[in-house]
């Protein structure tokens, strides 16, 4: 394999971290929270796709779409049973709430399919490509152009629809923006929406890359992309993106030449080599601290 | 006798009659194997706890890494005293040395760790003690050290690189860690290394040292301006937990036959466990922490009945307790039907 393909596959990989980074980092923009559980509901759409493909034999275009329903209301009855009450909490009580909520999704999950490893069919049928010496899969195509399409898509919808104004405005200030009668608390349940049905969509393409699935399969990754949205500097939608593809190209160019073993041990130092430059990530902003 | 003392009194005390009542049961055969097999993990994690809430409550940093000095200290433990397994040492005083070592060592680590890791705030030092932590677990499993009579050799691809003589001795296999240790870990070592740690927590919180340190967490501009180190006593603090982590490492890997870095035992996991240890106990509560870790380290065990539905009763119980532990009529409740207001009440209509 080429240094090209490592590259290639690499940004695949980054453009997964990258469409979980948003989900993490729009719920801190807004909530000021680590939604530890979002990496948790990458594994239950993946899940949910399993079972209607293999046990339902639905199309897997559909099966997709369905998870990422069943993943957009789970995430809003999350915030609504978990979060919900601890507005004013201290952020630890939060986090440790968030923990709660993922290890119950690990264990439901484990309870319901068990622990073993089961074989996920990919759901992307695009044929692979060859440009000479550089082969690139079927499903690493449909990831690249999913994450540009979900970055553009959004983009849009923050710069202009209300929505979105309303969401900036809630990341700025929320008792501001309550008082400009922006009802904060359905803001705030839009946001976990779209962070978990963006989860969905990044399940069905990170099972779909490594055709495994167990109740643990959504853990690292979302780590990992929690990593990526703090690379990037959390709060910031560019920053996610840069954030996520740097950290898939670095950790598969680790592994191709310096040690599978040691991928993210490298990852992580270079993640704390960045924070010690720049100690709010690549695209966060500097708050100044005033006596 | 001042009310500090008092209070740490009643700390030391809790943990001697926690002691003494497992030790009559054990002695006695009312505790089943299952529970035995639990007492030096309670210790660990206990002993766990009050380090880290000596970061987070003290020093107010949250910390996702600490698992990473524990796995230092175990590690470190482990290895010397597999070196000095064949030397005839008494077991009790290579025991007392490994532990030292183990503290030694994770000190030093949190030193290192903690220069870097100090200059940034919240959210970003979290995620940056996590990073190291599982650096550190990562490297440990790829590390491997041989001994022969030329002196040790270390290695970062496999046994055969350290190219040993025929009669060298791998200690540390990579993935495979350390097989062998001796099994120097007991329950009053455990309690014993409770006490101590308690013991040191306590005196530096209520020092000069202490009193700088929490001054840093209340106001960081404030205590700058009037002429605190911040750096120097913010990983001073650091440095303490860490050491305290080493030891309980050190507790831990003497407790096992065979001692590897799993994602289960020294990843991220386990740091959140010890932290959910310790909010649950009270942030910056020394008691709160050791008897939260007793109780959880104890629970998913005692729910083994319900076996496949533990851990999710376990989850659920967690969130339910951050609920409530939240919710303002709950904590009005609490408040009104507390020993303490019903007496100081009581009293007042006495009057």
């Amino acid at each position: 394999m080429s240094f090209l393909n490592y590259c290639i596959n690499g940004l695949s990989l980054g453009s997964v971290y990258a469409i979980i980074a948003l989900g993490y980092t729009m719920v801190y923009g807004i909530a000021k929270m680590l939604n530890f559980a979002h990496g948790d509901v990458i594994m239950v759409a993946g899940f949910v796709i399993y079972t209607m493909m293999n046990s339902l034999g639905v199309n897997p275009i559909v099966a997709v779409l369905i998870s990422v329903i069943v993943c957009t209301a789970l995430g809003v009855t999350i915030e609504k049973i978990a979060y919900k009450p601890l507005r004013k909490a201290t952020p630890l009580a939060v986090l440790i709430t968030a923990i709660g909520v993922s290890y119950f999704l690990q264990n439901l999950a484990l309870l319901i399919f068990g622990s073993d490893t089961k074989m996920f069919t990919s759901v992307v049928k695009v044929p692979q490509l060859k440009l000479g010496e550089i082969i690139i899969t079927g499903e690493t195509i449909v990831t690249i152009i999913a994450c540009i399409i979900i970055m553009v898509c959004l983009t849009l919808f923050i710069k202009k629809t209300k929505a979105g104004q309303a969401m900036l405005a809630v990341s700025e200030d929320k008792d501001a923006a309550e008082l400009m009668g922006i009802n904060v608390n359905a803001t705030i349940s839009l946001t976990f929406a779209i962070g978990s049905g963006l989860a969905a969509i990044a399940g069905a393409l990170l099972c779909s890359q490594y055709t495994s699935l167990t109740p643990y399969t959504g853990a690292m990754p979302g780590i990992k992309a929690f990593v990526a949205a703090v690379f990037g500097g959390i709060g910031s939608i560019p920053g996610a993106l840069i954030g996520g593809l740097l950290l898939g190209v670095i950790e598969n160019l680790s592994k191709a030449y310096i040690s599978s073993q040691m991928a993210d041990a490298i990852v992580f130092s270079v993640l704390i080599i960045v924070l010690l430059v720049k100690p709010t990530g690549i695209l966060g902003k500097k708050i100044n601290e005033k006596v | 006798m001042s009310k500090q003392f008092k209070n740490n009194l009643i700390t030391y005390g809790i943990i001697i009659v926690f002691f003494a009542i497992m030790q009559t049961l054990a002695s006695t055969g009312n505790l089943s194997s299952l529970f035995k097999g639990l007492l030096v993990p309670i210790c660990v994690y206990a002993i766990m706890a009050v380090s880290l809430n000596l970061t987070v409550g003290i020093l107010g940093e949250l910390s996702l890494g600490h698992a990473g000095f524990m796995c230092v200290g175990a590690f470190a433990s482990a290895f010397f005293s597999m070196c000095l397994k064949d030397s005839g040492m008494n077991s009790v005083l290579r025991f007392i040395l490994a532990i030292l070592l183990a503290a030694a060592v994770a000190a030093i680590f949190g030193v290192l760790i903690g220069i870097p890791v100090l200059r940034l705030r919240g959210d970003y030092l979290a995620i940056v003690t996590l990073a190291f932590g599982e650096i550190i677990k990562n490297l440990v499993n790829v590390m491997y050290i041989g001994r022969d009579s030329k002196g040790f050799h270390i290695s970062l691809k496999d046994t055969a690189a350290l190219g040993l003589e025929t009669d060298g001795q791998v200690i540390i296999k990579g993935p495979q860690g350390i097989t062998g240790t001796p099994n120097d870990s007991s329950f009053i070592a455990g309690t014993i290394i409770l006490l101590i740690a308690v013991f040191i927590i306590t005196n530096f919180v209520n020092s000069r040292s202490g009193r700088a340190v929490m001054s840093i967490r209340d106001n960081r501009i404030a205590s700058e301006s009037i002429g605190i180190n911040i750096s120097k006593y913010k990983i001073m603090a650091f440095a303490l937990s860490a050491s305290i982590a080493g030891a309980a490492g050190a507790l831990y890997a003497h407790n096992l036959n065979t001692l590897n870095a799993l994602p289960k035992n020294f990843g991220y996991n386990m740091s959140i466990m010890i932290l959910v240890y310790v909010v649950l106990g009270g942030i910056g509560s020394i008691r709160g922490s050791i008897i939260a870790a007793t109780i959880l380290t104890a629970l998913p065990e005692l729910l083994r009945g319900f076996s496949d539905y533990r851990m999710i009763i376990y989850s659920v119980v967690l969130i339910a307790l951050m609920l409530i532990s939240n919710n303002p009529k709950a904590k009005t409740f609490l408040e009104q039907h507390d020993l303490r207001t019903i007496l100081r009440r009581a009293e007042k209509e006495d009057k």
